[in-house]
């Protein structure tokens, strides 16, 4: 099967790129082994201090409503993080001491957002906070049996019940000009949290919770589907497993599912992510690039690797794929000149830094323009 | 670097991060809170399970073994393959009656065929669902799929002659839905790949591929079948050469993934000739053959990817085809589960959970109104005929309907 351009890795790097190219009339594929880092996205778009247009742009095509207000944004524990670019429902703020008296509710029954941190992280700034939890008969439902009550199961439920929360919440306010909520709102109507917002008479900010991520859920979903609308091809659950290079370029792509039937292109774009989505593998002598086998930047001594002090910036996050400047993946020290890397696999994404979405997000178009220049 | 491939933990559970993607994905996990969700009852689950079969959750059965788990998982860890190979491992107690008939779909349509249009007629009646919800507790508000007065294996062999005119050869696994039940998809096939000059044959005498009894607990009478239709592949495939199609993603999915990965059974010599028919005829057509298809054929079709399809990853290949045809509006449904899972949507305690996951997908379709849904899986079939009121055909025939005579 040809398409003008196959882009492995299904994650916010391939998507953007997917959407860009299919955009500007190309025939695109995306290779995704299962899903990806957007399940644990903050709902910001980390280190993206200067947003172009065409960003924006394609997320307003995908019905992605974000806003670019320079400030900083709260974590789940409480602690504050710059960002600029962020979904509507993840509020910033101009500094840390965003409010006086804060009341953050909770859901019985939730365990996978952590109130006791946020709210020791907002005393420490100052801010007063009170702690609620909400009993919902609807969510008592959910807990009857062994499953996990996740942030999804969660979600899902409160689509309908919001109206309900909105209620509770506004018997529980007393002078707090501030509510917390779980980021659990929004994941098929996406017009909830402001909703919320219009309901309850003070400032409602969304925190964010444990993983699954429902703001990155829902953010890959209308990426997924704008794909679609567009034309574009999206293989879930395939894996590409190597790749036939002929005269220095890359001819196909070989996958998992459809073995001997090879996926060919002009152009390809590897964004698998970094350890966690296999992008980039480990064995106990060397870091390798599984797909092209392209050449990757690490330390010979393997003791160099870490830093025995967990907490401390590990060596093996900013290890990555070689690339030249226009990221056309190295082999052996020579550029592959159909092939361009974008994303996490690039190395030097940090999640203590968050610096994720940001990088996915530029590499993505660095590569999606030299395709459509050549 | 061999290490790895030592480490190698069954199926791969060892690679569970605890990330929980799979719990977003897992249809059941929305629709009842008696299951435990995928990385419960899969990884973590299997943790306990082998330092103590006592762990063993009896809750496991609510799984559909729907796979989207594993398309989901970020590391490769085979979910649902755990949740099922658990279940034939620690789950001793015998199937019930209903589930024995429920899975044993071969043995019904023999019975049945003779039969054929009393059992249509009783199997449409009201007091004969009752008593059947009553006695066997089979869901009185399902539709029961038809039986066919003549199998297609009967109507195949009537045509032997003619086939094994042509200059090359597939073998078909039709599988019991088409032998029994719906034949005319098979004469579809028969149609589509006659005019690329390709003649088809059946297997020396293939079984059901057994994936009900699987996900009913006779894994030991799956596996005979497995042994069986794996020596009646070789056959095909080693001894003849050919490469054998198939018209149903289930049956498919179990003859290539399940065999050796839930009952041990090899189907290597196989694996790879074995291939969906839309899959075999888009290569054919990428290869230079051409079809004739009429100019007259106008038709709205909304494309439902069944979750085997999902998994073996080439619902792509049906898309293509479906998108050849001239005068056809092509719609892509969101890749959900229709909430039938094969006989699992047929027992009285899972109606309403079968129901509730299809939902959002019977509103889709209706939402977008085509005057026909595609979808290569036949209880797919039965549920979104029943549940959303389309009509729900097999893109091969519709592929048939679309050819120039």
């Amino acid at each position: 099967m040809r398409f003008d351009t196959v882009i492995i890795g299904g994650g916010l790097a391939g998507l953007v790129s997917g959407i860009s190219l299919q955009q500007a009339g190309q025939q695109t594929a995306i290779i995704s082994t299962g899903q990806n880092a957007l399940h644990f996205f903050s709902g910001s778009f980390e280190s993206m201090q200067e947003v172009p247009k065409r960003t924006l742009d394609l997320f307003a095509g995908a019905g992605i409503r974000v806003h670019y207000s320079p400030g900083v944004r709260l974590t789940p524990l409480g602690t504050f993080r710059e960002a600029a670019l962020s979904l509507e429902d993840t509020s910033l703020f101009p500094t840390p001491r965003f409010a006086d008296k804060i009341l953050i509710v909770s859901f019985a029954g939730y365990l996978d957002f952590f109130t006791s941190f946020l709210a020791e992280g907002l005393e420490k700034q100052g801010m007063s906070c009170r702690i609620c939890v909400l009993n919902l008969p609807e969510l008592e439902k959910l807990e009857q049996g062994p499953s996990e009550v996740r942030s999804v199961q969660i979600a899902r439920t409160m689509d309908r019940i919001w109206e309900k929360v909105v209620q509770e919440i506004r018997a529980l306010l007393r002078d707090e000009d501030t509510v917390i909520l779980p980021q659990v709102f929004g994941l098929q109507d996406i017009s909830v949290p402001g909703r919320i917002r219009q309901g309850v008479p003070a400032r409602v900010v969304f925190a964010g919770t444990m993983p699954p991520s429902v703001p990155g859920i829902r953010t890959q979903m209308l990426l997924k589907q704008r794909l679609r609308v567009l034309g574009g091809t999206y293989l879930m659950g395939d894996e590409a497993t190597r790749a036939n290079i002929v005269d220095g370029k890359v001819h196909s792509i070989v996958t998992r599912n459809l073995g001997s039937h090879c996926l060919e292109a002009d152009n390809f774009i590897l964004a698998t992510g970094s350890y966690f989505s296999k992008g980039l593998k480990t064995n106990p002598f060397s870091i390798f690039e599984p797909v092209f086998g392209l050449d990757v930047e690490y330390d010979e001594d393997r003791n160099r690797w870490y830093d025995p002090a967990f907490a401390n910036d590990q060596p093996y996050m900013n290890y990555g794929v070689r690339t030249d400047a226009a990221l056309h993946g190295l082999h052996k020290g020579k550029p592959i000149g159909n092939l361009f890397v974008a994303g996490s696999i690039l190395g030097n994404t940090r999640p203590d830094l968050g610096s994720g979405a940001g990088l996915a997000i530029r590499s993505a178009q660095v590569a999606v323009d030299q395709i459509l220049s050549l | 670097m061999k290490l790895q491939e030592y480490t190698e933990s069954r199926h791969n559970f060892e690679e569970c991060m605890k990330c929980t993607v799979c719990t977003a994905y897992c249809p059941v996990l929305q629709v009842n809170p008696l299951y435990p969700g995928p990385k419960q009852a899969g990884p973590d689950g299997e943790r306990l399970r082998l330092k103590d079969p006592w762990f063993f959750n009896y809750a496991l059965k609510y799984c559909m073994n729907c796979k989207r788990c594993e398309v989901a998982c970020p590391s490769g860890v085979r979910v649902a393959d755990l949740i099922q190979s658990a279940r034939i491992r620690y789950d001793h107690t015998k199937p019930k009656l209903r589930d024995r008939i429920l899975a044993s779909t071969d043995l019904m349509g023999k019975l049945t065929r003779p039969v054929a249009p009393v059992v249509n007629g009783v199997t449409g009646l009201k007091i004969a669902k009752s008593a059947m919800d009553a006695m066997l507790k089979i869901d009185h508000r399902r539709t029961f799929p038809k039986y066919s007065g003549r199998s297609f294996e009967a109507w195949l062999r009537s045509h032997e002659k003619e086939q094994a005119a042509f200059p090359e050869q597939v073998a078909y696994f039709h599988g019991c839905y088409v032998n029994y039940n719906h034949p005319d998809l098979g004469k579809d096939l028969v149609k589509v790949l006659n005019a690329l000059g390709v003649g088809v044959q059946l297997l020396d005498h293939e079984k059901c591929c057994g994936i009900a009894m699987i996900t009913n607990g006779m894994s030991e009478q799956a596996t005979r079948h497995a042994v069986h239709n794996i020596a009646v592949l070789k056959k095909a495939v080693v001894d003849k050469g050919l490469t054998v199609v198939t018209t149903s993603s289930s049956c498919t999915l179990t003859l290539r993934e399940e065999y050796p990965n839930l009952l041990g059974v090899d189907n290597s010599a196989v694996h790879d000739s074995l291939l969906m028919a839309t899959r075999y005829i888009y290569e054919r057509l990428e290869a230079g053959a051409k079809f004739r298809f009429r100019t007259d054929f106008h038709k709205k079709i909304a494309y439902h990817v069944p979750c085997h399809m999902e998994r073996l990853g080439w619902s792509i290949f049906s898309e293509r085809l479906l998108r050849m045809i001239p005068g056809v509006e092509f719609t892509l449904l969101d890749s959900a589960c229709c909430g039938i899972a094969g006989t699992y949507g047929f027992k009285k305690e899972n109606y309403e959970a079968s129901q509730a996951v299809g939902e959002p997908l019977f509103e889709q379709i209706r939402s977008v109104n085509p005057d026909i849904v595609a979808c290569d899986c036949e209880t797919c079939k039965w549920q979104i005929e029943m549940s959303a009121g389309y009509s729900v055909i097999n893109p091969i025939s519709i592929l048939a309907q679309a050819l120039a005579e």
